[in-house]
């Protein structure tokens, strides 16, 4: 038994940490909160060139084949630089939607694109009930000759007002169905829902009378909810290690301000009581990260255990980055509290990443009736 | 990473599964649940299960072959502590023995030492007690004040301990006093071995608020040390009983990994047949979302371990993971105590006298029994200033 990373994926965390903090430094991810556009067109050429968009896409498909607990090293990393952009719901979310359900076809028009870094892709899950449960999906859809036909709105969509083509969760008559829209559509309408993390774009989709060929419908039925619940069990996992990185990013700073800051002619991390919320802060992101790992490893050696993994790690991390948020912001005192400071940044990306794919509440209640049901 | 057992671990734990279903005695189901008659019979009991145990090769599995163990791997002693948890066996009972002392004298002890007290402690033959704490020196431990006066051949101590664990059934005390009242705190400190049958050496069992008595308070009256018991140098005892700490980190985890799991699995079945505001607890949200955090807790904390352990295994270092995880149980299991509380409802306040109390008042008793989780065995203030001092690297507040 060996619960550690191994040389090889260290190596890995190691390059990753220099990558993006070379080519997504601060000051891009402030310049980019501050114009108020959280995409970078140059940043994602540069991931796409490395591969990155591939990570966890087989060989056959152009991917690199990599595992769970690489995609969560890459992430966790993405997390300590807070990345900004549509990387996590393109490849995780989207792109393991495709390669689950995607024929020939549909592979090579979208999942290939996203490999080779030249489309994003959103997906539309949450509606105005703002329930993150497969089961509450009401946008209708209507199965002819001529295609799907939509109607209805989506809202909370990650990355819809960039995103090359949507994968939209809808309800026939027969139950679930998951298909592929493009961005030039006809009746589709896309608004942006401003919200307190720059780093992340939401938007409004409204489809009106919007047709999708039949050829672009990924699955229909359970394989259209267990492909469903698997996605974003996979974008799960990613977010959990991103905000593992955002945790020790924050813990970091803050260590390393106690010790300089001073204050009654001693470093404030002298004191106690600003001691005792860097301890914690360690506590609480070591302790999110062997649950973010597990949860990795099941995913890819116990596949059925997989939800309760991911709902603990969610549970636990949700709660536990905004904590380490509060506290970091607490160690920093009146700085922190400024706009010119860097900690707020992670703050807002805690409070988001808290409230996508379910808040701790949501996951509780998973465990609960994976456990007790 | 691979979190799966190695074949050579997978054999381990059968063989060990195995012999503890053939021989962990019939009378101790029941004996578990509703006691002994005396703490005597309950020591004597465990003295002779120590005993078979050791027969069989089962006991200080982790110290070199040499000195009679199994030179067993870090991953082998989590897998022999969760076994016997598993199978609910009863515990060995010269844990201090075994765990703290005997690694201690392995590593800095003299040849006479090693011959003298080591098989004895596999064998159960002499139970052992650690003389640390004192009236005035507990987290600040370096402050402790038992003197001892050199007088030719031995030392002559004087002075007193406390929360000394299996002190009124000890036959020898390893443990820390003064030996130069001039010098700075840390350096006039020895560490020596005292025979619990010497004259001038009194034991009183300390009374806790669960009613038990686990510890006792141990007085020191002119009582004579021979030289040859000092382990490690004079006025060196600090860094012994440091070095001696280090050895108790990293596998006490396993068990009480085992035991969380087994409590949150008996209050999830509990939440099934208790009713509440008109239903079933399990239906009701509010303990739905207590219950799941519970055990994702503790879940964690079962991860924690296995990383704790694998990074020891690495580096051979325990690191600071230990005050994590100390911190992490204790406040996790009063948290979980008082959630068995809010579950049982009236009931959760009857103790095992009660004929109405469930599992024998074990949550009574747990819910009072946790409350010293935070303090004892260094409290959760001192292990979050180890953590910003020794890991983070912050300037010491003290």
């Amino acid at each position: 038994m060996e619960f550690d990373l191994s040389e090889t994926q260290q190596l890995f965390k190691r390059s990753a940490r220099e990558l993006f903090s070379q080519e997504c430094p601060p000051n891009l991810v402030r310049e980019m909160i501050e114009g108020g556009q959280p995409y970078s067109e140059k940043l994602w050429n540069k991931l796409a060139e490395q591969g990155w968009t591939g990570l966890i896409f087989s060989e056959e498909d152009g991917g690199q084949g990599l595992g769970m607990v690489e995609m969560a090293v890459a992430f966790e990393e993405m997390g300590y630089s807070l990345v900004p952009g549509a990387f996590l719901w393109t490849v995780t979310v989207a792109g393991s939607l495709i390669a689950r359900t995607g024929n020939a076809d549909q592979r090579k028009k979208y999942l290939h694109a996203i490999i080779e870094g030249r489309a994003k892709a959103a997906v539309a899950v949450l509606e105005e009930s703002g329930d993150w449960s497969p089961d509450s999906i009401s946008l209708s859809a209507a199965e002819s000759g001529e295609g799907l036909k939509l109607q209805g709105r989506k809202l909370f969509v990650n990355d819809a007002g960039i995103a090359d083509f949507i994968i939209v969760s809808a309800i026939t008559g027969n139950g679930p169905i998951i298909a592929v829209v493009e961005r030039n559509a006809p009746g589709l309408n896309i608004r942006p829902m401003p919200s307190l993390d720059g780093t992340r774009g939401l938007f409004e989709v409204t489809f009106e009378d919007t047709v999708v060929p039949a050829g672009n419908i990924l699955a229909r039925g359970r394989e259209a909810r267990q492909a469903l619940e698997h996605a974003l069990d996979v974008g799960t996992l990613a977010l959990c290690a991103e905000m593992v990185g955002g945790m020790q990013w924050i813990m970091d700073a803050s260590v390393e301000y106690a010790k300089t800051r001073k204050q009654f002619g001693k470093p404030i991390g002298q004191f106690q009581a600003v001691q005792h919320h860097c301890a914690d802060m360690l506590l609480q992101t070591e302790s999110t990260r062997s649950a973010v790992y597990y949860a990795a490893w099941v995913m890819e050696s116990e596949p059925g255990q997989a939800p309760l993994a991911v709902s603990i790690a969610k549970a636990y991390a949700s709660d536990s980055f905004r904590d380490v948020g509060n506290r970091g912001i607490q160690v920093h005192g009146g700085l922190g509290f400024t706009w010119d400071e860097n900690v707020h940044f992670y703050y807002k990306r805690a409070k988001a990443a808290e409230l996508m794919f379910g808040d701790a509440a949501f996951h509780r209640e998973r465990i609960a009736s994976l456990l007790i049901d | 990473m691979d979190l799966n057992p190695t074949p050579s671990e997978k054999r381990f734990r059968e063989e060990l599964r195995e012999w503890m279903q053939a021989n962990i005695p019939d009378e101790w189901r029941g004996a578990e649940a509703d006691g002994f008659e005396s703490s005597q019979e309950r020591f004597e009991f465990l003295r002779a299960w120590q005993k078979k145990m050791y027969e069989a090769g089962w006991v200080g599995i982790h110290w070199p072959k040499e000195y009679g163990g199994r030179g067993a791997t870090l991953f082998e002693q989590t897998i022999f502590i969760e076994e016997m948890a598993r199978a609910r066996a009863p515990q060995l009972l010269n844990v201090l023995g075994l765990s703290l002392l005997g690694p201690t004298l392995i590593e800095f002890g003299t040849e006479f030492q090693k011959k003298r007290f080591l098989q004895k402690i596999l064998s159960a033959d002499e139970i052992w007690c650690q003389g640390y704490s004192e009236p005035n020196a507990g987290s600040d431990l370096a402050s402790l004040r038992t003197e001892a006066v050199l007088d030719g051949d031995h030392f002559v101590v004087n002075g007193q301990k406390t929360w000394t664990s299996y002190g009124h059934h000890a036959d020898w005390c390893f443990g820390v006093v003064r030996t130069d009242p001039d010098a700075a705190k840390h350096k006039g400190l020895t560490y020596m071995l005292i025979d619990m049958r010497s004259p001038g050496v009194s034991v009183r069992p300390l009374k806790q608020m669960t009613g038990d008595s686990e510890f006792n308070e141990v007085f020191f009256q002119n009582v004579n040390v021979p030289v040859e018991h000092v382990v490690g140098k004079v006025n060196g005892g600090w860094q012994m009983a440091i070095a001696t700490l280090m050895f108790e980190r990293g596998t006490l985890g396993a068990s009480l990994q085992i035991a969380f799991r087994r409590q949150i699995e008996r209050l999830i079945e509990i939440s099934k047949t208790t009713k509440r505001n008109g239903k079933l607890a399990s239906d009701d949200p509010i303990i739905r979302q207590k219950l799941a955090q519970m055990y994702a807790e503790i879940e964690i904390f079962r991860l924690n371990q296995m990383r704790t352990v694998t990074r020891m295994a690495k580096t051979g270092v325990p690191g600071a993971e230990g005050s994590i995880q100390k911190i992490f149980w204790s406040e996790m299991n009063q948290r979980m105590q008082q959630i068995a509380m809010e579950l049982l409802g009236p009931y959760g306040q009857l103790t095992r006298e009660c004929e109405y109390s469930v599992d024998h008042g074990q949550w009574a008793h747990g819910y009072l029994r946790s409350r010293g989780n935070t303090i004892e065995a260094g409290t959760s203030e001192i292990q979050r200033n180890i953590i910003g001092h020794f890991v983070l690297g912050l300037p010491k507040s003290y």
